[in-house]
């Protein structure tokens, strides 16, 4: 059979899994698609190769297509995100100096850890808190801005944002560049291996159901080669769900640690996909609810409520007109071809595209088209709703 | 600012091709041009220097820093951006295929980029036919090293000579459909497993 060749590009990180899956276990030449893998260095970089077509998709940062398709940062275009790759998956971290000040203030346990941890960070800060992110159009600085605004530290406006790309974050907290950092895994625990830093909260702490990384292509793409972007999205539900398997996740590993893919050692990989991380160096694994998740809770639908929170953010942050905004976000998260895409094979898919954003305390079960759909939780950690129909 | 020195900033850790590129700009006009070597501490270096123009490799892992500086928002900063010419889509698709990008200050007219830019790609069009010769060149080199070592396994194990050691593995490689090299990478990887 001839296979269609797809070039996408993909920056190491555990989440690119449903990408290298798709590729090694077949589910993408079962669609007839040759997606070839290539290995970016920067977002930057990423972004630039798909706007002027030397990818074809990308794995992205979720924000980063509501950027663009809303003309925000170094390259406007609209961009859109097919379905999304990864849930949760962000670690916060700090210096060990910071970790010390930090110790007697609070831990990672009691109701509301996110609370208690981020107003010890905030009270043990030597002055203005300097906190490296991977890329400003990222769940990383929404996750981290919404977090310390929500308990009275105003961000960005009080702190001092760098931006370190994943792989340097180790020896940006170890050169004191940064205080505290906030990053996908595996790059916060290979931070802790090198004994420069400690994780004091998952991402998942401040937003319990936060999209991650998606699955991008430029609009005129999706356009012009809508078959292949279809076949593109079922090849990435199937490698999804066979990744949402838990007997799979030792095979997950051994591929990632792959020199062509994360080059990291399988273990420390594994201790992300099953929950398991060690928090300092010196600590012992403990278990991180929600750490990461591939498949289960609708996790790769692309909810148009996501986009439009993201448009929000940004548009009160960058000072533009926040209808248009949202506009254009809800455009981008493209759940209509999602479901053109798995209708025809029995995926069972949520009866609405949007939804209330933070209202689900538990797992509940939610309207879909086969009626086997479990949502949440998917809080804040403050308790906020966010309502896409009433936006005033 | 038209008549005025144009102030390039050059991010390159490599030495020798950041002279290469500064001699080049020199050549292409009236410009300061400042190299940062060491991308520890990027983004306070730019501001200091506040730059018409940064150059710097596409897949430099530092670009995403610049990023940020897209969103200054300071009243002393000044925004840059990433030079896109949508007017000139060859100028960009050259760039690129060159690997290089260039961030350039809000407001500054595309004639002055334009010889800037261009003597950057010449560089840089330079510089990445330079390292595929090195890359196919090293793994040239490598490959000749492991098959040289299978075939030595393979006369030690069998007592033959090395034409017919090399035929050996030039005859299992067509067999499997392989590369000789990957089948000498097998072999050294099993003697070494076995002593």
């Amino acid at each position: 059979m001839n296979l269609e060749r797809i070039v996408c590009g993909f920056i190491p990180l555990v989440d690119c899994a449903p990408l290298v899956v798709a590729r090694e276990l077949g589910f993408a030449s079962e669609e007839g698609l040759d997606l070839v893998l290539e290995a970016q260095p920067s977002w930057s970089a990423i972004r630039d190769k798909l706007a002027f077509g030397d990818l074809d998709a990308a794995h992205m940062l979720s924000v980063l297509p509501v950027a663009m398709s809303i003309g925000l940062g170094g390259v406007a275009m609209r961009i859109d995100a097919l379905s999304v790759l990864s849930v949760n998956g962000d670690v916060i971290g700090v210096s060990s100096e910071i970790s010390q000040r930090m110790q007697g203030l609070g831990a990672m346990r009691g109701e509301n850890p996110a609370a208690s941890v981020g107003q010890a960070l905030i009270a043990a800060a030597p002055g203005r808190l300097r906190v490296g992110v991977p890329f400003p159009f990222s769940m990383h600085a929404e996750l981290l801005y919404y977090w310390l605004s929500a308990l009275g530290h105003e961000a960005p406006r009080d702190l001092d944002v760098r931006t370190v790309p994943p792989s340097h974050m180790a020896r940006a907290i170890a050169d004191g560049e940064v205080d505290a950092f906030c990053v996908g895994e595996p790059w916060g625990s290979v931070a802790v291996d090198s004994g420069a830093a400690e994780i004091i909260l998952p991402g998942s702490a401040i937003w319990s159901f936060a999209p991650e990384k998606v699955l991008a292509v430029r609009h005129d793409w999706a356009e012009e080669r809508k078959d292949s972007a279809l076949r593109l999205i079922r090849a990435l539900w199937r490698a999804a769900r066979w990744l949402g398997e838990e007997k799979n996740r030792l095979t997950v590993s051994d591929l990632l640690a792959r020199p062509e893919y994360l080059n990291q050692p399988a273990e420390l990989i594994d201790n992300t996909l099953s929950g398991h991380m060690v928090l300092s160096k010196a600590g012992a694994p403990v278990k991180v609810p929600d750490i990461i998740e591939f498949f289960d809770r609708a996790a790769t639908f692309p909810w148009r409520s996501q986009a439009a929170w993201i448009a929000t953010r940004w548009a009160a942050r960058a000072g533009i007109d926040r209808d248009d905004a949202v506009a254009a976000a809800r455009a981008s998260y493209r759940a209509d071809l999602y479901r053109e895409a798995l209708q025809p094979v029995g995926a069972d898919i949520p009866g609405a595209s949007e939804k209330l954003e933070g209202a689900l305390e538990v797992r509940t079960e939610v309207a879909s088209t086969r009626g086997e759909m479990f949502l949440g939780p998917d809080r804040f950690f403050d308790g906020q709703i966010f309502d896409p129909s009433k936006l005033d | 600012m038209d008549n005025a020195i144009l102030k390039i900033a050059v991010v390159e850790a490599d030495r020798d091709r950041a002279l290469m590129i500064v001699d080049g700009l020199k050549d292409a006009g009236n410009c300061d041009v400042t190299v940062i070597g060491d991308a520890s501490g990027l983004e306070r270096r730019l501001a200091d220097l506040s730059p018409d123009v940064v150059l710097i490799d596409l897949s430099d892992p530092n670009r995403d820093t610049l990023e940020q500086l897209a969103l200054a928002s300071a009243p002393t900063q000044r925004p840059v951006a990433m030079f896109v010419d949508r007017t000139d889509s060859g100028a960009t698709r050259s760039a690129i295929d060159a690997g290089v990008s260039a961030y350039v200050v809000d407001g500054l007219r595309k004639e002055r980029i334009k010889p800037v830019l261009d003597a950057a790609i010449a560089r840089f069009q330079v510089f990445s036919r330079m390292r595929k010769e090195l890359e196919t060149t090293k793994a040239a080199l490598a490959e000749r090293k492991i098959i040289d070592r299978a075939k030595g396994l393979l006369m030690k194990a069998k007592g033959i000579g090395e034409d017919e050691a090399y035929g050996l593995l030039r005859k299992t490689a067509m067999d499997q459909g392989r590369k000789v090299a990957d089948v000498a990478q097998s072999l050294v990887t099993a003697a070494d497993l076995l002593s």
